[in-house]
C-alpha cells in the first residue's frame, strides 16, 4: 500500500483487450465508404490496452486508497455524511429504473412518473412549500435555479431588483450562484452569537433586494431564533427568502422552511436523503416554491390526470425554461424516495432528533479541550476553534491530518470563514455512541499530543499511502493529465 | 422507535441527554420558536419494511418498458450501448461511492487518481490540453462553455446552431438570461448547420459559436469549414461531441475547437430516465484557469512520491465566492469514474471497434429504410443516428404506441421541437441492435404508418 500506484496508462501493453462487443452481423463496409475520409480521425486516440484482470485489480487498488463512509466515521460538517443504505443502491439498479429513456412514450414509464410525482409531493410536505421541481442536479444547481425563479418573479411584477444578501457564514456556492443568476452579492456580518444581525440586515435591505439566502440552522449549527423577524424585514422590503437546505437534517418534521417564511428552498438529497456522494457527485438539488412562484418553475414537472395516469407537464408558459437535460438525476431521486419510505414521516423526525442529540453530546464532551465557538444549543453540527493549540505551534490543519492516523475522516476545517482555526463537526444520526466516544477520545488525545509532543501532530499523517502533498507546486506548475502534458 | 440505520438505544439517549444537561430531546429544540414548529405528523409517504419496500419498488420498476425487454431505437442524446459487466462491480466498491469530494488527499488518492485518469482520457479522446473532473451533464456543460467564452472574450453574444440538442439550447437560453447574454440561433440545411447563415450571424460581439457534432439529427458537421469563420471574428469555437463517435471521427482538437463538451452517457452510463449522467469539459491551454469545476493535478508528497490533489482552486466558489468562474460544487464524479472504467475496458482498439459497429449497423438500417416505403430526410454523413421521413399525416405518437406493442422503443418525434420536421422520426442504431432486430423493426415501422 505504501508504493506508488501505476496509472492505467502505465499498465498498457499493445495487443491486450478487456472488451467483448457484439459481432458485426451487417456488411463489414470500410468506414471511409460510409463517412467521407475528411471527417475521420487522422490519429487514433492512444488509450491503454489492458485485459480484464488489470482493470479489476487497478480499480480495486484505487478503491483501497480511498476512504468512504463504509470505511469509518466521516464527521464532515455541512456535508451530512450519513450511512448510504444498500437497498437504495439495489433498487436504483433495477432495469425498470436504470434502463429507461425519458423520451419513451408516457404510457411506458408510468412507474417512474408515479415515483417522481410522489417524491414531488413528499418534498413539498417536508419543506412546507407548494410545489417542487426535481430537475436540479446538485445543491448549487438548485440555488441557481431558485434565484432564477426569484428573478422571474420580480421581473413578472415589473421590478428590477439587483442584490442578493448572504450572511458571512454562508456556503461559497450562495454568492457564486447569485453571480451566475446575474445578481450582486451583499455579505452581512453575523452578530456575536453567530446569528444574522438584524440591524445589519435592516441597513442593507431595500427596493433593490431580490432575496436573502439563508441556511437554517446555519453553517455554525445554530438555529436562527429570530427567523420570523428576519422574514418580515425581507418581505417588507419586497424581497424573497431563499432557504439553502444543506442543513435540513436537523429539522425534519420539527419545523419547515415554508412555515419559517421562506419562499424558495432547495434540498441536497445527497445529504439529508442519504444518497451517496460518489466521491463528489452525483447529487440532486430539488427546489420547492410557494404558490406565487409556481408559474416560473422549470419545465416539465410531473402531473397526475383525473384517470390516475401520470404525465410530463410542459404547459408552463411563464417557466424560466429548462435547467437540466431530461428530468434531473433520476437515479438519485429513486434512492431518495426509497430512503423516505424506509422511515416515513415519524421516522424522519426521529432522524433529526438523533442527529441533533449526537451533535450536542459531542460538543459537550469536547468543550473542555477545544473552544466551542458559540456555546449553547447546537443543531445537527457545531463549530470548534483550534486556536488554543496555536501556542504549541499546532494548527487545525495538523489536527485534521493527525486524525487520519486513527482511521477517521477529519471534520470540515477552516469553514465557516468567520471562526478562527475552525473545526466543524457533523456526526449524523447513523453513528453510535461508541463511535462518537472513540472519536472524542482521539480528539482529546490529539489535544494532549499538541501540548506535549507537538511535532507528532505537525508531521502527521504517518499511516496513509502518501504524506502531505505539495499543493502549491500543483497549482503553480499544473500537471493535469498524463497524455498531453 | 427502532430502525436498522439508527444505533441510539433508550439507555444511550438517557446517558447522552445527561451529559448534555438536558431533560428530554425536546429540550434540544428549545431554540426553535413555537410559531414555526410543525405540530403534527407530516403528510408524506409512509414507512415500509424492507421486503414490502422491495416489492413496492419492484412494482414501480416493472411498470416501465426497459431496454432489457424492449429493443430500443431511441437516442436523441441517450443511447442503449452495451455496458461492460466489470463496470457495476467497480462502481459498487463503496470506498468510491460513499466518499465525499476528495478534500483530504492523503486518504483520497484512489478517487483523485481515477479523476486524473478521467481527465487524461478526455484529453486524449478530444485532442484538447485540459479537461475538468466533470459537469452535471453535456447540456449544462454547453451552457457553462457559453459563460466561459463570454468571460474570456468580454463579449455578450453567443451563436448557437439549431442542430444542437433542443434541451441543451433551452438550458443555454435559461442560463444566458441570468448572465445577460444574447443568444442567436442559426438554422440548418440538409441536417447540418447552415454555414452561410452562420457566417452572417457571427459578428465582432460574438463570444462563441456553439455546435454539436454529430448533431441532434445524427449528422456530422463540417467543422473544418466552419472553424475559420469563427476564429476570423476572434470568437471561440465550442463543440459538443458524442464521445463514442471519437473512436472514429476527427478529434475536436485537430478541428480547432477552443472548448469541447459532451455527455459521457454513451461511455457505460445507464440511461436512467436521463440522469445521472456526466458532462465533460475540455479546453485549450490558454483557457485553463477559466475552466469551471474540480480539477485534479499531479504533485509529490513530502517524500517525493507521486500523488494527486484538487488544484487550481482559486477559480472555485469555496475560495472565490461571488468571483468564482462557476457556482458548480457537487458534480458527477462517480459517473466520471464509470466513463473511465468504460474507456479502460474498451481501450484503444475497442473504442474504434465500438464506433465502427455503430456506423455499420446504423448505415445498414438507413439502407434498409431507403429500400422500404419510407425515406431518409437528410443526405449528410451521419454517425449512429438518422432522420426518417414517414408518410404525410403519420401520427408519430400512434406509431410509437404500435411499435411498443410489438416490443420496440421507437424513435424520437422531431416535430415536437422542430415544427418544420413534423412527421419525421430520429432513429438511433447502436452496436447492441442485431441485423434481425433492425429488419423486423423497419418492417413494423412500415406496417404502423
Amino acid at each position: 500500500m505504501k508504493s506508488e500506484k501505476a496509472l492505467i496508462f502505465e499498465l498498457s501493453k499493445p495487443g491486450r483487450v478487456a472488451y467483448s462487443l457484439p459481432e458485426c452481423d451487417v456488411p463489414e463496409t470500410d468506414a471511409s465508404a460510409l463517412i467521407p475520409a475528411g471527417l475521420l480521425r487522422s490519429k487514433s486516440a492512444e488509450l491503454p490496452e489492458v485485459y480484464e484482470v488489470d482493470i479489476i485489480r487497478h480499480y480495486t487498488e484505487l478503491s483501497r486508497r480511498n476512504f468512504g463512509i463504509d470505511n469509518g466515521f466521516y464527521p464532515l460538517g455541512s456535508c451530512t455524511m450519513k450511512y448510504n443504505p444498500k437497498i437504495n443502491e439495489d433498487v436504483a439498479r433495477f432495469a425498470g429504473f436504470a434502463k429507461i429513456h425519458p423520451y419513451q412514450p408516457e404510457e411506458s414509464i408510468q412507474g417512474a412518473l408515479e415515483m417522481l410525482y410522489t417524491l414531488q409531493n413528499d418534498i413539498t410536505a417536508l419543506t412546507g412549500m407548494d410545489q417542487v421541481t426535481l430537475q436540479p442536479a446538485a445543491g448549487a444547481h438548485g440555488e441557481w435555479t431558485g434565484l432564477m425563479l426569484i428573478r422571474a418573479y420580480h421581473e413578472s411584477r415589473g421590478e428590477q431588483r439587483t442584490k442578493v444578501i448572504v450572511p458571512d457564514s454562508s456556503h461559497g456556492t450562495n454568492p457564486a450562484s447569485a453571480t451566475v443568476a446575474g445578481y450582486d452579492t451583499i455579505t452581512i456580518k453575523s452578530n456575536e452569537r453567530g446569528m444574522v444581525d438584524l440591524d445589519a440586515l435592516r441597513a442593507v435591505v431595500g427596493s433593490d433586494t431580490a432575496a436573502l439566502m439563508l441556511t437554517n440552522p446555519s453553517t455554525l449549527g445554530l438555529f436562527e431564533e429570530q427567523i420570523v423577524e428576519i422574514a418580515e424585514i425581507v418581505h417588507d422590503a419586497g424581497g424573497l427568502l431563499y432557504y439553502d437546505g444543506a442543513n435540513s437534517n436537523a429539522i425534519m418534521g420539527i419545523t419547515r422552511p415554508g412555515d419559517m417564511g421562506f419562499d424558495v428552498v432547495h434540498l441536497n438529497l445527497h445529504k439529508t436523503m442519504s444518497t451517496p456522494h460518489g466521491g463528489g457527485g452525483p447529487g440532486a438539488g430539488p427546489v420547492g416554491v410557494k404558490s406565487k412562484l409556481i408559474p416560473f418553475l422549470p419545465k416539465p414537472i410531473v402531473g397526475k390526470r383525473g384517470d390516475g395516469t401520470f404525465y410530463w407537464d410542459y404547459d408552463r408558459p411563464q417557466s424560466i425554461g429548462r435547467v437540466k437535460a431530461y428530468y434531473g438525476n433520476f437515479g438519485i431521486l429513486v434512492r431518495a424516495y426509497t430512503y423516505i419510505r424506509t422511515y416515513g414521516p415519524d421516522g424522519l423526525r426521529r432522524v433529526s432528533e438523533l442527529a441533533v442529540l449526537n451533535a450536542n453530546y459531542m460538543m459537550h464532551r469536547l468543550a473542555p479541550y477545544y473552544e466551542v465557538a458559540y456555546p449553547g444549543l447546537c443543531k445537527h453540527e457545531f463549530v470548534l476553534s483550534g486556536k488554543k493549540l496555536k501556542q504549541y505551534g499546532v494548527r487545525t490543519l495538523d489536527v485534521a491530518k493527525r486524525l487520519l492516523d486513527f482511521g477517521y475522516h477529519p471534520p470540515t476545517i477552516y469553514f465557516p470563514l468567520n471562526v478562527e482555526e475552525c473545526i466543524m463537526i457533523e456526526p449524523t444520526e447513523t453513528e453510535s455512541k461508541e463511535t462518537l466516544d472513540s472519536f472524542i477520545d482521539t480528539m482529546i488525545q490529539i489535544a494532549k499530543e499538541a501540548e506535549t509532543t507537538p511535532e507528532l501532530v505537525i508531521n502527521a499523517p504517518y499511516t496513509t499511502v502518501v504524506k502531505r502533498l505539495d499543493e502549491a507546486t500543483a497549482a503553480r506548475k499544473p500537471v493535469l493529465n498524463c497524455t498531453c502534458g | 422507535m427502532k430502525h436498522r440505520y439508527l444505533p441510539v438505544t433508550e439507555q444511550d439517549q438517557a446517558d447522552m441527554l445527561a451529559t448534555v444537561g438536558a431533560e428530554s430531546i425536546e429540550d434540544l429544540f428549545a431554540d426553535i420558536p413555537a410559531a414555526v414548529r410543525y405540530p403534527g405528523v407530516l403528510p408524506m409517504s409512509g414507512r415500509l419494511n424492507e421486503p414490502a419496500l422491495l416489492k413496492h419498488m419492484r412494482g414501480l420498476a416493472d411498470r416501465n418498458a426497459d431496454f432489457d425487454r424492449y429493443a430500443s431505437f431511441l437516442g436523441a442524446g441517450l443511447y442503449d450501448h452495451h455496458i461492460p459487466v466489470v463496470i457495476n462491480h467497480i462502481l459498487s466498491r463503496s470506498e468510491f461511492y460513499t466518499a465525499y469530494t476528495p478534500y483530504q488527499p492523503e486518504i483520497s488518492q484512489g478517487e483523485l487518481q481515477a479523476i486524473f485518469e478521467f481527465q487524461s482520457y478526455i484529453c486524449e479522446l478530444t485532442g484538447m490540453k485540459v479537461a475538468n473532473a466533470s459537469m452535471y451533464d453535456g447540456a449544462t456543460a454547453l451552457a457553462e462553455a457559453a459563460a466561459l467564452a463570454s468571460g474570456a472574450t468580454k463579449r455578450k453574444q453567443v451563436v448557437v446552431s439549431r442542430a444542437v440538442h433542443p434541451e441543451a439550447r433551452d438550458i443555454v437560453l435559461t442560463s444566458a438570461h441570468g448572465l445577460g447574454l444574447e443568444v442567436i440561433e442559426v438554422g440548418f440545411k440538409d441536417g447540418v448547420t447552415d454555414a452561410e447563415a452562420l457566417a452572417a450571424a457571427i459578428t465582432d460581439d460574438t463570444a462563441a459559436v456553439l455546435l454539436q457534432s454529430p448533431n441532434f439529427f445524427g449528422c456530422i458537421e463540417d467543422v473544418r469549414a466552419i472553424e475559420p469563420l469563427v476564429h476570423a471574428k476572434k470568437a471561440l469555437l465550442v463543440l459538443s461531441v458524442n464521445p463514442i463517435s471519437l473512436g472514429l471521427l476527427e478529434s475536436p482538437g485537430e478541428l480547432g475547437a477552443d472548448i469541447v463538451v459532451g455527455d459521457a452517457q454513451p461511455l457505460g452510463i445507464p440511461a436512467s430516465l436521463g440522469g445521472p449522467t456526466c458532462g465533460f469539459f475540455a479546453v485549450t491551454e490558454p483557457l485553463m484557469r477559466r475552466i469551471p469545476g474540480r480539477i485534479v493535478g499531479q504533485t509529490v508528497d513530502q517524500d517525493g512520491k507521486r500523488g494527486f490533489v484538487l488544484t487550481l482552486q482559486a477559480r472555485e466558489q469555496h475560495i472565490r465566492r461571488e468571483k468564482a468562474t462557476s457556482n458548480i460544487c457537487s458534480n458527477q464524479a462517480l459517473l466520471a469514474l464509470c466513463a473511465s472504467v468504460y474507456m479502460s475496458t474498451l481501450g484503444k482498439a475497442g473504442m474504434q471497434e465500438a464506433a465502427l459497429l455503430n456506423v455499420r449497423k446504423s448505415h445498414y438500417a438507413a439502407d434498409r429504410i431507403t429500400q422500404s416505403s419510407l425515406s431518409l430526410e437528410f443526405a449528410s454523413p451521419f454517425f449512429n443516428e438518422f432522420v426518417v421521413k414517414l408518410p404525410d399525416g403519420a401520427d408519430l405518437k400512434n406509431v410509437n404506441a404500435k411499435l411498443l406493442k410489438a416490443g420496440y422503443i421507437g424513435g424520437y418525434e422531431l416535430g415536437i421541437p422542430y415544427p418544420e420536421l413534423k412527421g419525421r422520426m430520429l432513429i438511433a442504431v447502436t452496436e447492441r441492435r442485431t441485423k434481425d432486430e433492425i429488419d423486423r423493426f423497419i418492417g413494423e415501422l412500415e406496417a404502423s404508418v
